[in-house]
């Protein structure tokens, strides 16, 4: 089972859909013990990092994250949910994120567009099961104010070009990201979401075997 | 390299698509939102935008209820606009599963919902639409209201800067005078918006060819172009478009 985990930040319901269309069970959820329980976990959201992390430990979430990342559950951040991955943010002002990941996350800043919306092609940085079937130059949906910075540059997978290289993918151990919206970037994003399932499949039967 | 977008666009009364030239009554049905949405992720439409043009209170069950139904099958992002005017509106729209909600008329009675809505989901969900319309007294673009009905007292230029400064993420930018003519995008209106602010602007209104698109993203700098009946009744396809849009150079997916 897949726990999408609902805490308040925009919209779960495309996410949902696209893993049930890969045939993925999935549970929307608050409940800190269904996450616990889940076999792979998706931190989605879109909004205000600050809110974000608040509302994550008002409804007790942040040690149960913790707990299924050190007990090697697979993890997926997409967009405001990968930025939370990483350990601070000065969207507005400095807050602490969840720390998974080590870097900053910061305010696109230059004479360009911002918000980075729109679609936009991946450059394919390392091998990893999440880029099963994904090639260089494949398009997907950005829509994002903030670029992660992580420390070990080894941590991102895939990037794309706007005013500089931007981290589209990163994943370390069992916890991966992405920045854009797999569940809004038509075939390569259900191939994305798809990937992670396979992840999850694997390292389920690992666990059983 | 970031593409350049385009989005068909749906006007939606009583749950199905129609399309109004110059808003006025001339309407002709094209079809289930649901269906047709699924057809133009095939064709490769970057985004889609749905207008419920009889939003009232009472029809708004109608529209969550294809917002829900085309998030369960389409997986490209849509924006729904159409009577919004309280943040409860865009909690109970994105809920549905919409990416971004566009205001109108709303955001010029009320600019604070512009703010209020961007700091409770994001800036990146809220599109605001401006509909202008040239004055020749003024020899300058106004903002029109009431699906047009209603003249301001706004200028688009300085309207764009004031919404991008509130916080919306996007600008619909629809030319009064050219929408339903099919004689071409108001290149040069887009073009001054997209010079006045640092959001994406989608220029909307006057498409009746393919060359259209490629004027409007040349020479009036658009980040994307909406257009509907051309879509719609298959004078062209946004596969063609984008064709013939990538022949001439054009960042396009």
């Amino acid at each position: 089972m897949f726990a999408i985990i609902d805490y308040g930040m925009g919209n779960l319901r495309s996410v949902e859909k696209a893993l049930e269309t890969l045939g993925a069970e999935v549970t929307v959820t608050s409940d800190p013990n269904v996450v616990r329980m889940a076999d792979g976990v998706i931190l989605p959201g879109v909004g205000a990092f600050g809110d974000a992390m608040e509302n994550l430990r008002e409804a007790g979430l942040i040690p149960v994250i913790r707990d299924v990342v050190a007990a090697g559950t697979p993890f997926l951040g997409i967009c405001l949910g990968m930025q939370l991955l990483f350990t601070t943010s000065d969207e507005h002002a400095l807050f602490e994120g969840l720390n998974l990941l080590k870097g900053h996350v910061r305010m696109f800043q230059g004479d360009f567009k911002i918000p980075h919306i729109g679609w936009n092609d991946l450059t394919l940085r390392r091998e990893h099961p999440m880029l099963n079937g994904v090639a260089d130059g494949d398009y997907v949906y950005w829509v994002h104010s903030l670029v992660v910075e992580p420390t070990d540059p080894a941590v991102v997978l895939a990037t794309t070009d706007y005013y500089g290289d931007v981290p589209g993918i990163v994943g370390l151990g069992n916890v991966c990201g992405i920045q854009f919206h797999p569940e809004k970037s038509s075939r390569v994003g259900l191939q994305l979401l798809g990937n992670f399932v396979n992840i999850v499949t694997a390292a389920k039967e690992g666990v059983n075997a | 390299m970031l593409t350049k977008r385009i989005i068909p666009c749906f006007d939606i009364k009583n749950g199905r698509v129609v399309k109004n030239v110059s808003f006025l009554t001339n309407e002709r049905d094209a079809g289930d939102p649901v269906e047709l949405a699924k057809i133009y992720e095939e064709q490769g439409a970057d985004e889609l935008v749905l207008l419920d043009i009889t939003a009232t209170d009472e029809n708004r069950g109608t529209l969550l209820d294809i917002v829900r139904r085309t998030a369960d099958q389409v997986f490209i992002p849509f924006t729904v606009g159409g009577g919004v005017s309280q943040v409860d509106h865009f909690r109970e729209i994105l809920k549905a599963g919409a990416d971004k909600v566009a205001i109108n008329t709303a955001a010029v009675k009320t600019p604070q919902l512009i703010t209020d809505a961007a700091k409770r989901f994001g800036t990146q969900c809220v599109v605001v639409s401006i509909d202008g319309k040239w004055d020749d007294g003024l020899q300058d673009w106004i903002v029109v209201i009431h699906a047009g009905k209603k003249p301001t007292e706004l200028r688009v230029i300085e309207w764009a800067k004031e919404v991008e400064r509130l916080g919306a993420g996007e600008i619909l930018l629809t030319s009064f005078d050219q929408d339903g003519q099919k004689s071409g995008f108001d290149v040069e209106l887009t073009r001054r918006v997209g010079e006045a602010v640092k959001i994406p602007v989608i220029a909307s209104g006057g498409a009746g060819e393919m060359s259209h698109f490629y004027d409007v993203f040349t020479e009036g700098k658009a980040d994307a172009g909406l257009a509907a009946s051309i879509f719609h009744f298959k004078e062209t396809t946004v596969t063609e478009v984008k064709k013939y849009l990538k022949e001439r150079g054009v960042a396009i997916r």
